[in-house]
């Protein structure tokens, strides 16, 4: 699935006179380390492998959440990058559960789970495995843990597609029951894996970033 | 039946993903679902894999799950009764 948007004649890849929608902060994980609006949380003393890595990140970062544990690695990597992302915010606070949309690509979809899970098959399969073999149950958790119960969609392109994410979740936005959105890229497979979360808001005290094509590239290339 | 209750606790978490949890934090007559160990109706089917993966037995009939998934005790209780010779 491939699309393609003349950043410079699109009237949805500037935020220039609409002002409406801004990026109120981000959220990146790779390479095991954890960073928030372009601050170092945390970084892994030594490389692990992905099973490591996320339960390292889930104590490291204070979570209590015992369900952690029980989901697929996109999932774990989904969470935290939310809670990272949504940690010193007050979505709930603010906005109506169905105020808040949440939107994601990747290129994997949900391979990794759906491998696990094929591997189960030779013997008995197991259920809490087969659960997990989409990619937007990741939303799912996400929604269930902070209550949220706005538009969700999850796209599987061969790369961060950033032009038709912004095109896309820029007219989400204009609905007037959309006023926050988790936007971006989750990408897991193996031992390889990255996120990329942003807020987005209508509501917001800092307006350093109105939510553009430019400054997502800016934030996360 | 203590030594196949300290089995099942740890088959428990092992099947489950409760890595949050020891063997010793759950209860022998804890209820397993809702307000005991708060498992789900996913975790429910995962018990009926473990029962056949791990004792060879499969549970005969689907309403009797409440009862032999009741707690760990009722869990060895069902095998010990059920074990295939």
């Amino acid at each position: 699935m491939t699309h393609s948007v003349n950043i410079a004649t699109d009237p949805l890849s500037s935020g220039e006179g609409r002002g409406e929608v801004f990026i109120t902060g981000y959220s990146i994980i790779s390479n095991g380390g954890v960073e928030k609006d372009g601050h170092l949380v945390w970084k892994e003393p030594s490389a692990q492998h992905t099973d490591n890595f996320l339960v390292s990140a889930y104590r490291q970062m204070g979570l209590s959440y015992p369900k952690f544990f029980k989901m697929d690695n996109l999932s774990k990597l989904g969470l935290l990058a939310s809670e990272n992302l949504l940690s010193g915010t007050d979505l709930k606070g603010k906005y109506k559960p169905d105020e808040i949309s949440v939107v994601f690509a990747n290129a994997s979809s949900s391979l990794d789970a759906d491998q696990k899970y094929f591997d189960t098959i030779k013997d008995i399969a197991s259920p809490a495995l087969f659960v997990y073999t989409l990619p937007n149950i990741v939303i799912g958790e996400i929604c269930i843990k902070n209550g949220f119960k706005g538009e969700n969609a999850f796209f599987v392109f061969d790369k961060f597609e950033a032009k038709f994410l912004h095109q896309y979740v820029q007219t989400l936005m204009q609905q007037n029951t959309n006023k926050a959105c988790i936007f971006g890229w989750l990408e897991l497979i193996g031992d390889s894996y990255e996120a990329a979360l942003f807020l987005l808001e209508k509501e917001a005290a800092d307006k350093t970033n109105p939510f553009t094509l430019e400054n997502i590239y800016k934030l996360y290339s | 039946m203590e030594k196949l209750m300290a089995d099942l606790k740890a088959q428990i978490i092992q099947q489950l993903n409760l890595k949050h949890l020891k063997p010793e934090d759950i209860g022998d007559d804890q209820p397993l679902f809702v307000e005991g160990l708060g498992l789900d109706s996913i975790d429910a089917l995962e018990l009926i894999v473990l029962l056949q993966q791990e004792y060879n037995i499969k549970l005969a009939n689907a309403e009797d799950g409440p009862k032999v998934f009741q707690s760990v005790r009722t869990m060895a209780e069902y095998i010990t009764a059920n074990k295939p010779a």
